[in-house]
């Protein structure tokens, strides 16, 4: 169709251009002929033009036709002029004799019929011709071959070909026709038959016995019409229930959806109690889910009056009893949330409630250790944690936490539930308030603590820093009594009091060996490094000291780290069989001697050279800059005389930052960071084709395929090779009809060639429709 | 094709027992009841189910949500979505000619946590993004792990021998239990493990089990060497090398024995027939095999370690360390390792392709008297002067896991094949437990403990035997621990009951697997990694010799637009409007790096910075 309409404009095209010829043509000949008729009267010609000339210089009618001013009868035989007639020249009128003619009647329909006949149209050029012949002839191929492109791919990926490539068995033949030609002839097999025989049981045809066949045969139309029924009306149900559910959760509504949840907790709850009458095992389930629930609310800060919101309604809660109140049905949730659910018999839950608390978390860290199984940095926490305290100092309980403990678990006692919230509530606001100070004073303290390294700095610092702790202290009581609650007073007084040895704990400690010694236990529990922080439990929210801590630990110098590592004291072996050499020696002497070890390490100094060495490394790995600085260029040279500090940063280009070394965080650990070029001449260099990040490479190369590694079968199937021939067979090219495709691609040349602008989507789905057939 | 059972299919076996009939048709938004699944199907209990279980059972393979085996554990839903091209069919049920099914259809499940071990490739690392043709090569990889690893899973079954280790009766102590009660409780044929051998006269003993535990080689300090089958008892070879035998050392078979002596070191068959005499390795205090290498290492008093390959009697390293006499030296049984223990409390490790220590951990405050590492390579236990022992993790970090301070230094140290840890200390010999294999024993009871008759001088666990070897000045104690070593040996690697044909056919194998030396490293799993550094670098030269990057991002050309649309003002607009969003992009990123730069750079700077600075001058 297109190329008709084309053909038609080009056409249009054409005539149009023809007649501007004509008139092109008849422009020059009509001033010619008019200075032929008119030779004398050539002056007024002359200004007539330049009147003209003049007059369309405004550039309006520039280029008006030239006009006959006078008729002209003479009609040339070469010309057919209309002009000066006013009307135009039509073919019947030429047709028309004089006077009418029957004999013209034939010829006149004969023109007629021509007349309304279209022209013909012109022949598309050559190239327009070849263009298209070249756009069906590509069409066509592509068709053809686009549809091996399935086969192709599927080739590609397979895990192995074999050639010659052969058809698949797709049909089995069914077991009775196999059975059919079987016939019993040992006794054995014929009495077997016999036996099969009697009760029945199916032989040619193995899959249903008679009665089954006699169950196939029951169904009913009637039944199958029920059946369906049942089915629809099934599919029904579930699409209304999904048309509701969909509705439901596009309500918007807060307080629809707070009423749904509410009623599906109490729901849960009320099924979780007949639950538990019903089936106490699947209530420990149900036990189970909810006290992972109220960890994931106790780990996340959601109720916590720590988001935006709270804090904003914190802002308001002194003047808005809204906000107050919003704010502690935050916290009541939080409780709620938080609270164990105590499921216990009748006859134990008499028992004190502390006793629940302490145990149950026992229980819970204990199956923590349990699923971390291998995890030797958990297992090692555990065992510092409990044994190192226990065995170490089970004199000193950490009091204050208990004190805290007891103390919150009285007011909730006495108080009602209100009134500990509003509690709860200021006092998280003095202890944010009271981190903050903490954090404005927490350098201060914890930078005296680690410079510890350069003992004699310590010792002039000493008596600085107890000033300072004084002040510090009365400073930040002065502030927390105008903050402050009776409560908090309680608490601020308590947390000094820790902190002081603290602070001051650390300057002394490396001093001396003596004191090194005394000191010994304390370290070891409140060692930063090693082993590893103990673990404040359950309380980290309320202990005041948490806070202090934290900065603390992360805050480490590496002089400090190492003499940790090293000083610390282990606990001792107790073995039953002591060794000879030893074992007269009472605890005194035994002490003396590891006073006497201790003194005798003293002198070398095996850190500090340690220390240096890594340093050193540190140093010679670091990429060095390149000076090209030319003395003397630009300046005054000679001896004694020094490019300008200017020149040389000009000139001196940096070497760029090298990615951190290991051992940045390892104070004891020297890592060679030099690249191993043997063991790098047999890794891979070249990332394969498909693949364009080396890590996608790396992961299929993650497995072993020796035998060593793999079982055989798994080691076969790994190294099975991707082609496999066969010998003295011919490979012939792969055919349409070994494919499962059928030879008929004349249907789809017919489709391309009808309408060869269709896309190709729609093409390849006839295509797939094509193999699928 | 097997896979490990996920929950996403499983045999559906449950639809032939009687009370898998459905009463009421399940919704998806319901608990699935049981694991009948296929919700298209409400209405009465049918008779003719038989019918249906075909199509059903097609439909359960996708959709059934729960599986009857293992419901604990899942593998990551990643792998659960790939399915086999081939179309994995399970086995259905199988009438046999009785019409009886079985009531266990298909495979018998695999232990996840079992399958787990085997899975090699690190699904935690995060992937750049792939064209999809990588992606189904991707999907291949991981199907292939998850099958050889349900395959390996399987074969566990055939480790018929199971650990088990000495149990006290509540509240009693094992190490109270002397070596005699054990013998006395054990069969016979395992008290005949436990011996004593009575050599006073020529001085500390050092002992060597051979690879498979089949045969002991032990030197005395006054020049005697001996090995036997200590099995059966039966004396190989027994000399005299008139000197001071410093180690002795099993090479990959019981067939050849070094032996460190005071001048070289030298080489002798299992009759006693002096092979070689290395001089190239003088006065070599220590002794490491490495098997699958064949090399010898050799630690010497010149403070020289030498590796001398066995096979072609090359030397193939020697590197000095720098630390003065070396007498600590262990190997690390996972990637080859050889760690060095130093006079001033370092340890260092080494790989002959590299001439300095790969690693230098700072141990103990004085000088290092013995290093142990365990089988997996996870921990290495060290004791230094200090009487301090320690248990390091090698797993990078290097840091000490647990600490102990002994009556006495551990002199020597020894980890068995599962993990239990045994240390001399004078004349007695203190054996500590982890909790499961490869596990870190805690330093706190011994496990067991003897005394010998003279101070220890050598140990080591006797593999694939529940024995422990020790040398003392009196002679050589094998002690009976339960527990200590691995239960199940591979017969193809190192069969304890192999024949001398055997022996020969499994030395021709291991010489033509045999690892290069220079594959030793740190991270042996490295070398799976793709050389980052030179494919840059390759990729930089041919941009180079190109001129332009061919795998750069084409700059982006907008297409002009029809219907008088594409006015070249347009196009350039448009141009420009993608060109300055990258480059927005670009500047935002590079602030977001300065920023946190900055922030890092502040953090040590407020460190440094203390108010009381301004004291110091």
């Amino acid at each position: 169709m297109q190329a008709a309409e084309m053909n038609a404009i080009r056409a249009a095209e054409g005539l149009l251009a023809l007649s501007q010829q004509e008139e092109l043509v008849d422009l020059p000949n009509c001033p010619l002929s008019a200075s032929e008729d008119e030779g004398d009267s050539d002056g007024e010609r002359k200004h007539q033009k330049l009147l003209e000339s003049i007059g369309s210089l405004n550039g309006k009618n520039r280029w008006k036709l030239a006009e006959r001013s006078e008729a002209s009868l003479k009609v040339s035989e070469f010309n057919v002029s209309s002009e000066g007639s006013g009307e135009k020249l039509v073919l019947s009128d030429l047709l028309e004799p004089v006077k009418s003619s029957s004999s013209l009647a034939a010829v006149k329909k004969q023109l007629s019929r021509v007349k309304s006949k279209k022209a013909v149209e012109l022949p598309l050029n050559k190239e327009e011709v070849e263009r298209i012949h070249r756009e069906i002839a590509f069409n066509k191929t592509s068709q053809t071959l686009s549809k091996w492109d399935p086969i192709v791919l599927k080739n590609r990926q397979a895990e192995q070909l074999v050639f010659p490539l052969e058809k698949k068995q797709s049909d089995f033949v069914p077991i009775e026709h196999v059975f059919s030609s079987w016939k019993p002839r040992t006794p054995l097999e014929q009495e077997v038959f016999n036996l099969l025989h009697k009760n029945k049981q199916p032989v040619t045809d193995p899959l249903l016995t008679p009665m089954e066949k006699a169950s196939l045969k029951a169904m009913s139309l009637e039944e199958a019409k029920m059946r369906r029924a049942e089915l629809q009306r099934a599919r029904a149900l579930q699409s209304y229930y999904e048309a509701r559910a969909r509705r439901e959760k596009k309500i918007k509504s807060k307080k629809y959806h707070k009423i749904v949840k509410k009623g599906k907790a109490k729901k849960a709850l009320k099924e979780f109690e007949q639950l538990r009458k019903v089936n106490p095992i699947a209530a420990m389930e149900e036990l189970e889910k909810i006290e992972k629930a109220r960890m994931m609310e106790r780990m996340s800060l959601k109720h916590q009056n720590s988001g935006k919101w709270a804090k904003s309604k914190a802002i308001m809660a002194k003047y808005d009893l809204e906000a107050r109140q919003a704010m502690q049905e935050q916290l009541a949730k939080n409780k709620e949330l938080t609270q164990k659910l105590q499921v216990v018999s009748e006859n134990e839950e008499d028992k004190g409630a502390e006793e629940e608390e302490l145990l149950v978390p026992d229980v819970v860290n204990e199956v923590q250790m349990c699923a971390d199984g291998p995890n030797p940095w958990m297992l090692r926490n555990c065992n510092s944690d409990a044994k190192g305290e226990i065995q170490e100092e089970p004199e000193q309980p950490p009091k204050p936490m208990v004190q805290e403990f007891s103390e919150s678990e009285d007011d909730e006692r006495t108080g009602t539930e209100e009134e500990i919230l509003l509690q709860e509530f200021e006092e998280r606001r003095s202890l944010r308030k009271r981190s903050e100070l903490n954090q404005d004073a927490e350098p201060v303290g914890s930078q005296e603590t680690k410079d510890s390294s350069s003992q004699e700095v310590l010792t002039e610092l000493k008596a600085l820093t107890q000033k300072l702790n004084k002040k510090k202290h009365q400073s930040r009581k002065q502030k927390m009594s105008s903050a402050g609650t009776v409560l908090q007073i309680q608490r601020e007084e308590c947390a000094p009091e820790e902190e002081e040895p603290l602070l001051l704990q650390r300057p002394e400690r490396a001093q001396t060996l003596e004191d090194l010694e005394d000191l010994g236990h304390e370290e070891f529990s409140q060692n930063k490094e090693f082993p590893r922080p103990v673990l404040k439990g359950e309380q980290t929210e309320r202990n005041p000291n948490n806070q202090i801590d934290a900065p603390k630990g992360k805050k480490k110098e590496e002089m400090i780290d190492l003499q940790n590592l090293l000083t610390t004291k282990s606990p001792s072996v107790k073995s039953l069989a002591i060794p000879t050499a030893i074992e007269e020696l009472e605890d005194e002497e035994e002490k003396h001697q590891k006073q006497i070890i201790k003194e005798a390490f003293a002198g070398d100094d095996v850190i500090k050279d340690f220390l240096k060495e890594k340093k050193e490394a540190v140093e010679a790995s670091k990429p060095k800059d390149v000076d090209l600085t030319l003395p003397g260029w630009g300046e005054w040279g000679g001896i004694g005389l020094k490019p300008s500090a200017k020149k040389r940063r000009r000139f001196l280009i940096k070497a760029p930052k090298g990615p951190p070394r290991k051992d940045k965080n390892l104070p004891n650990v020297i890592i060679n960071e030099k690249r191993n070029i043997h063991a790098a001449a047999h890794q891979v260099r070249v990332l394969p084709y498909p693949f364009t990040h080396h890590k996608q490479f790396e992961r299929t190369i993650q497995i072993p395929i020796g035998s060593t590694w793999n079982t055989q079968r798994a080691f076969q199937k790994l190294t099975t090779p991707r082609v496999v021939t066969k010998p003295g067979h011919i490979i012939k090219p792969i055919k349409a009809e070994d494919v499962g495709y059928s030879s008929s691609s004349k249907l789809d040349l017919s489709v391309t060639q009808s309408n060869p602008k269709r896309p190709t989507g729609h093409r390849k789905k006839q295509l797939k429709k094509n193999t699928v057939d | 094709m097997e896979t490990v059972p996920r929950p996403g299919r499983g045999p559906q076996s449950k639809k032939n027992k009687p009370q898998a009939k459905r009463k009421k048709p399940r919704r998806y938004w319901e608990e699935e009841t049981a694991p009948t699944a296929a919700g298209a199907s409400p209405g009465p209990p049918r008779k003719r189910k038989n019918l249906e279980l075909g199509r059903h059972r097609q439909k359960n393979s996708h959709s059934s949500k729960k599986s009857w085996l293992s419901k604990k554990s899942q593998f990551p839903r990643k792998s659960q979505e790939q399915k086999q091209p081939g179309g994995e069919k399970k086995p259905g049920p199988q009438r046999s000619l009785s019409g009886f099914q079985d009531p266990f259809p298909g495979p018998a499940p695999v232990p996840e946590e079992v399958a787990r071990k085997f899975c090699r490739i690190d699904r935690s690392k995060e992937l750049p993004h792939s064209l999809p043709k990588t992606r189904s090569k991707l999907e291949v990889a991981e199907r292939v792990e998850e099958e050889i690893s349900a395959k390996a899973a399987r074969s566990e079954l055939l480790l018929a021998e199971e650990p088990g280790f000495l149990e006290g009766e509540d509240g009693e102590d094992t190490a109270t239990i002397r070596q005699a009660d054990i013998v006395e409780a054990v069969d016979i044929a395992s008290a005949a493990k436990h011996f004593d051998l009575n050599l006073r006269q020529f001085g500390p003993y050092r002992l060597n089990y051979s690879r498979t535990g089949r045969h002991l080689a032990f030197g005395g300090r006054r020049g005697h060497v001996a090995a036997l089958d200590w099995v059966t008892k039966k004396l190989m070879c027994e000399i005299n090398v008139m000197e001071a035998v410093r180690d002795i050392r099993f090479l990959h078979s019981e067939a050849l024995l070094a032996v460190a002596q005071n001048r070289w070191l030298r080489i002798y068959d299992n009759q006693g027939i002096e092979l070689h005499c290395i001089r190239r390795c003088d006065r070599v205090t220590r002794l490491e095999f490495l098997p699958f290498h064949f090399l010898l290492a050799t630690a010497s008093e010149t403070g020289f370690l030498t590796y001398l390959d066995v096979s072609v009697g090359k030397i193939v390293a020697a590197l000095n360390a720098r630390a003065g006499r070396l007498n600590v030296m262990a190997q690390n049984p996972y990637n080859a390792v050889i760690h060095l223990g130093h006079s001033n409390g370092t340890v260092s490790l080494w790989s002959p392709s590299v001439q300095e220590p790969l690693v230098k951990i700072l141990c103990h405050r004085g000088g290092l008297q013995a290093v142990a590492v365990d089988s997996t390579g996870t921990y290495m236990a060290t004791s230094g002067l200090d009487h301090q022992l320690k248990i390091f993790d090698l797993r990078g970090t290097f840091r000490p896991l647990s600490a102990r301070t002994l009556p006495q230094g551990a002199g020597h140290l020894a980890f068995s094949q599962r993990g239990l840890l045994a240390a001399g200390m004078g004349d007695v010999v203190n054996i500590w437990v982890g909790r499961g294999k490869a596990s870190l024993p805690p330093l706190e009871q011994p496990y067991l403990t003897h005394r010998l008759a003279g101070p220890v001088h050598s140990l080591q666990f006797c593999p694939f035997e529940d024995v422990l070897g020790v040398g003392h000045s009196g002679g050589i104690t094998s002690m009976l621990v339960p527990g200590a070593a691995e239960p199940n040996f591979d017969g193809l690697e190192s069969n304890p009951y192999r024949s001398r044909k055997q022996r020969q056919e499994w030395e021709v194998k291991a010489l033509l697997e045999k690892v290069p030396a220079e594959l030793i490293c740190l991270n042996p799993r490295a070398l799976a990694e793709v050389d980052v550094i030179s494919l840059e670098q390759r990729k930089k030269e041919r941009t180079e010799r190109l001129g332009f990057d061919p795998e750069a991002k084409v700059p982006f050309q907008p297409k002009p637009k029809r219907k008088g649309r594409g006015s070249t003002a347009s196009l350039v607009k448009r141009k420009k409007k993608v060109l300055d969003q990258e480059h927005r992009d670009k500047v935002r990123q590079s602030l977001e790096q300065q920023q946190q730069q900055q922030q890092q750079q502040a953090k040590p700077a407020g460190v440094r910075l203390s108010a009381l600075d301004r004291f110091v001058r």
